[in-house]
């Protein structure tokens, strides 16, 4: 036993996946006790916040404000105000007022604002462009006229009776404050989903409630699988064709299709993340009892069982202590497998929308589920689904390497 | 027909299931007709075919036959390990009732066995210690104090020549096979059974550890009287042992009778040819001593 646990341990497909696992396992663990918030709590005012940290405006005018000198500060500044839509259009007005097309650069913003401040006239009729145009480059100059500012912004209070405004003090462009001393800062390392919750906070949420209905459905199935096929193997006869029976119905229905409908029947309020896990156990532990059962054949007539026999063993004895243990090492890799079929097979109903309850807790699933529905793949919001992809991913693929490192160590004929 | 055959001119089986030879020793073990067949149509393969043998108490028999001639199958349903085919078994004169399996335990309370291959006749997952207390606690020592316990499994232990002290607290994997084959005839000394099928003890160890292990085998028959049925490749050895020889082809008995019988004359060609396999030594001893 110590023996077989330290060879497991020696193989590192085993390892890796190990280590991968109990690394998700600790984080999921540990980062709610850093960050507590509700993983479902909206908030965002808005879908899809880009990854980063949140400064509060208000606060940050409060703080202490310090004064740096900074080189490339206010190309920083004007490259950030400037969009790429900007510049095309600053290159279209540039090329109709006859500037070659060779002097524009549009990698330098600086000089292309200057050259639009060179080259715009408002009042300058040129043939060929539509008074829509026409508009367009009148709002584009009023824009670039604030980025291109070098003057601070004065900040004033108005009085509540009068309405005047009092002036209360100026930010300079050189005006800096330090991100530690603001009172409020959030860090949205994935930003914000179409409900405008936090993607990591919902993710590891979504992380623990998944692998609990992986563990849960993993759990049913290889229980169902392991009873089943020991009986059918072990106690054989009628017992053995009632059990196949019923097992090849179960493989003929494909079990996701089976899933779907029953999911379908139970309605949307019924389901619930535990619901989903049996309704998941109950349908995939056919392959679980066919294979047992099919090792308890070759195992039942082996000359220890029947030295049990001779021994006058009970068929419960013999089943659970000259059976079992041989097999012991298959279940637990059918286990682990189940785990990481079952994770999959709740993303696959969530995505079609009949995955659990939406209001309860989220799942991987359902995280895919909203950010297909949202469409966060054709606008281009990766942080809202590709985090659980590769969340997912990681999931079952150190799942399955611990699985191949076990079978390396319990099955003879693949040890190198 | 073989049992036609038998040298004792009688086969009780055949008229009189219940009585008794003219020797007078009673009637233990009587197959009639016994077959197994394994698979069906163009797979079928008969490895036992219509075999008629009766074991007198306290008798050593030998059933010789090449490999794949269907001992361990035989062995098997004398056992009521596997079920037969077509035939009946007749246990102490009544036909044996294994149709259930509390009945099939009350029946092994009386067949012991020791399997052809000591390696796979462990559990490899439970301590050896589990073995011989599992015979104690099934001839009723279940109640028995630890340290009469640990005296009865001494006595055993000692009987095969094992150190009682080197044995518990051990895994299988941790014995050399003729100690695994002694450990096993350690067990028959507890359980001390009617009947013992010993299938070929022998074939998986050395030469050497070969003839410790016969030895024991044989003074466990004479102080328990229990009957040996033995089953070899070896007829030498089967006529150094033997009060009775089945040599089996095919699944078929072709010869039988006493050892002297069918190996000093036999007639079958097939147990010319068994003679003929047996290493020198033996062919030498047997002409010289007889
Ligand atoms: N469970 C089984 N299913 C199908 N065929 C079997 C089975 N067990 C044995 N046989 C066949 O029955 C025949 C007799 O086998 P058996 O094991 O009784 O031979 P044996 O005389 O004990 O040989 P050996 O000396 O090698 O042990 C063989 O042809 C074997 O292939
Ligand atoms: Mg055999």
């Amino acid at each position: 036993m110590k023996h077989t646990l330290q060879q497991i341990f020696r193989s590192p497909n085993f390892v890796i996946g190990f280590a991968i696992f109990m690394a998700l396992i600790l984080f999921v663990f540990i980062y709610p006790l850093v960050v507590p918030d509700a993983p479902l709590a909206i908030i965002a005012q808005g879908t899809f916040f880009p990854p980063g940290t949140y400064v509060s405006v208000y606060d940050s005018l409060g703080s202490t404000q310090y004064t740096l000198n900074l080189q490339n500060a206010s190309a920083a500044r004007i490259g950030s105000k400037v969009s790429d839509t900007d510049k095309a259009a600053i290159k279209d007005y540039l090329v109709l007022v006859g500037v070659p097309e060779g002097q524009i650069d549009l990698t330098d913003t600086q000089k292309l604002l200057e050259q639009w401040k060179t080259n715009y006239d408002p009042n300058k009729n040129i043939s060929g462009v539509t008074n829509a145009k026409r508009n367009q480059f009148i709002r584009l100059n009023t824009s670039l006229q604030n980025a291109n500012s070098d003057q601070g912004i004065v900040l004033a209070s108005q009085d509540p009776t009068s309405g005047a405004l009092t002036q209360t003090g100026t930010v300079k462009l050189t005006d800096y404050v330090d991100i530690n001393q603001i009172a409020s800062a959030k860090v949205l390392p994935l930003g914000t989903d179409n409900f405008g919750r936090d993607v990591l906070t919902e993710l590891v949420s979504a992380t623990k409630v998944s692998l609990q209905i992986g563990f849960v459905a993993g759990l049913i199935a290889t229980l169902i699988g392991l009873t089943l096929g020991l009986l059918a193997g072990y106690i054989g006869g009628m017992l053995d064709d009632i059990i196949m029976f019923i097992t090849n119905l179960f493989t003929v229905i494909p079990s996701f299709v089976l899933l779907i409908l029953i999911s379908f029947s139970i309605g949307q309020d019924q389901r619930g993340a535990v619901t989903i896990a049996v309704v998941i156990g109950f349908t995939s532990w056919v392959w679980t009892a066919r294979a047992v059962r099919s090792q308890v054949i070759s195992l039942r007539n082996r000359d220890h069982v029947n030295l049990s026999k001779l021994s006058g063993h009970s068929i419960v004895h013999i089943i659970l202590s000259d059976i079992l243990p041989y097999i012991a090492s298959y279940v637990v890799m059918a286990f682990i497998l189940q785990i990481s079929s079952g994770i999959l097979a709740e993303a696959g109903l969530s995505i079609l929308g009949l995955g659990p309850r939406t209001t309860d807790v989220p799942t991987l699933g359902l995280m895919m589920n909203w950010a297909m529905i949202y469409q966060a793949h054709i606008l281009g919001k990766w942080w809202a689904y590709f985090p659980i992809l590769l969340d997912i991913a990681l999931i079952t693929f150190s799942l399955n390497l611990m699985n191949t490192g076990l079978d390396q160590v319990f099955n003879p004929a693949l040890r190198d | 027909m073989p049992t036609n055959n038998d040298p004792v001119g009688n086969n009780p089986v055949g008229n009189n299931p219940v009585g008794n030879n003219p020797v007078g020793k009673k009637l233990c073990l009587s197959v009639k007709g016994l077959t197994k067949e394994f698979g069906f149509g163009r797979q079928k393969n008969v490895a036992v075919n219509k075999v008629d043998m009766d074991l007198y108490e306290g008798e050593v028999v030998s059933i010789v036959g090449e490999s794949g001639s269907g001992k361990t199958t035989l062995s098997k349903m004398l056992l009521g390990l596997i079920n037969s085919t077509e035939g009946d078994i007749y246990f102490q004169g009544k036909k044996r009732d294994i149709s259930s399996y509390s009945k099939k335990q009350e029946y092994w309370k009386n067949i012991q066995a020791i399997f052809q291959d000591p390696f796979s006749s462990y559990n490899i997952f439970n301590k050896i210690d589990a073995v011989l207390l599992d015979c104690i606690n099934m001839r009723g020592g279940r109640r028995l104090p630890q340290a009469k316990k640990v005296e009865m499994m001494t006595e055993a232990c000692s009987f095969v020549n094992l150190k009682y002290e080197e044995m518990t607290n051990k895994y299988p994997f941790e014995l050399s096979g003729g100690q695994m084959q002694r450990l096993m005839i350690a067990r028959i000394f507890l359980l001390k059974p009617k009947i013992l099928l010993a299938d070929e003890p022998t074939s998986m160890i050395d030469a050497c550890s070969r003839a410790t292990i016969l030895d024991m085998l044989m003074k466990l028959r004479d102080e328990t009287g229990m009957t040996l049925i033995f089953i070899t490749h070896d007829i030498g050895l089967a006529y150094y042992v033997s009060d009775q020889v089945f040599i089996m082809e095919h699944g078929k008995f072709v010869e039988s009778g006493s050892p002297d019988d069918v190996i000093l004359h036999p007639r079958e060609p097939y147990t010319k040819r068994l003679i003929n396999d047996v290493p020198k030594i033996y062919e030498e001893w047997d002409l010289t001593t007889v």
